[in-house]
């Protein structure tokens, strides 16, 4: 086994996140998705970080996860938003601009 | 490090079809407060990988943020948006699950095959090197000398996306005038409106739910003491009978 495997994992679990976007309806659901794609790209970054031998791969990561922190709050006060004047969390039900 | 061992090829044959289960579930569950704790297991077994490919901190970073902290901001906002909204069933693109579940698969087998084939035979330098004065230190140089602009730039987004989130999260309250005093009063003490406060949920020797309602003088349940969007709890006979403290000992 090499280390080659993380990326293996880190590309199905990216996979298995770009088909939840895909299929699932609930906006909340589809926000965890996308989180898990930007782990799956965590993961291989850190991996890369391991096979060349420095921590500059780690760093994008840490990077990574502030970005991903700080779009998730933003990205659930819009859903929330969208909740609060739809009362539904459905991606299919918001299909205008307005109202 | 480099060289993979012993120990990591069974931490990572045991967490990779974990992390790979919670994945999977948390697509298919169909409630979402399932997909998030299903999302949790995967979180917590990419912790585990970071740590034990040399990188201690950003590992504990994963748990602590990812799962820590962005899940339970999920959850919280699960809980507030109604957690049994499921999915509907209805597709709006006729046979849309099926080739989404197809374009995953191709997805899925290109980057895996293509990226295991292009970097097969790279040499794994391992990272002993780099953290030689530990993990945390060598970060922390890179941070502050080649990316500390990126990281002075990431306090102006996080101050963004804090002021940003609670200008979204605000709710104008319109069109509700403010009611002084003297109104509420008038208001409480008008006829057909009980002045007095609603009563409790009923404590009982047998129950303290708050679902339980308490009983009237009359002894029938008072739905005024609990909360309307609380099931009312049904006695049972054996609990609804006098205890034997009532009539004296049986």
């Amino acid at each position: 086994m090499t280390p080659m495997w993380y990326i293996v994992l880190a590309a199905v679990l990216f996979s298995i996140g770009a088909v939840g976007v895909l299929v699932r309806r609930n906006a909340i659901v589809l926000f965890m998705c996308v989180e898990l794609m930007l782990n799956a790209a965590n993961l291989a970054l850190v991996t890369f970080s391991r096979i060349n031998g420095t921590l500059d791969g780690q760093i994008m990561a840490f990077f990574a996860m502030v970005v991903a922190a700080a779009e998730v709050v933003i990205g659930l006060a819009i859903i929330m938003l969208i909740f609060r004047t739809r009362r539904s969390a459905s991606v299919d039900d918001a299909n205008l601009l307005k109202y | 490090m480099s060289a993979v061992q012993t120990g990591e090829i069974i931490t990572f044959f045991i967490l990779a079809p974990l992390a790979v289960i919670g994945a999977l579930g948390m697509v298919l569950a169909r409630n979402a407060v399932h997909s998030a704790l299903w999302l949790i297991l995967t979180m917590l077994s990419l912790g585990v990988f970071y740590i034990v490919q040399a990188g201690p901190f950003i590992g504990m970073v994963q748990i602590i943020v990812y799962t820590g902290a962005i899940m339970m901001l999920f959850l919280f906002v699960l809980m507030l948006v109604g957690r049994d909204a499921s999915d509907s069933v209805i597709e709006t693109l006729r046979g849309q699950k099926v080739v989404g579940t197809l374009l995953g698969v191709g997805l899925a087998g290109l980057m895996a095959t293509g990226i295991y084939q292009a970097t097969r035979d790279y040499t794994v330098v391992g990272l002993e090197a780099a953290n030689k004065d530990g993990n945390v230190q060598g970060l922390a140089k890179l941070i502050f000398t080649n990316y500390v602009f990126a990281f002075e730039v990431t306090s102006a987004l996080l101050i963004t996306a804090a002021v940003g989130a609670m200008i979204l999260a605000h709710q104008e309250k319109s069109g509700v005038k403010a009611v002084g005093q003297v109104a509420k009063m008038r208001e409480r003490f008008l006829p057909g409106n009980y002045p007095g406060p609603k009563p409790g949920p009923g404590v009982f020797a047998t129950s303290n739910s708050v679902a339980t309602p308490a009983k009237l003088p009359d002894g029938n349940p008072s739905q005024r003491s609990i909360s309307p969007i609380l099931p009312t709890r049904e006695l049972t006979a054996a609990e609804k009978a006098d205890k034997p403290t009532l009539t004296g000992g049986a």
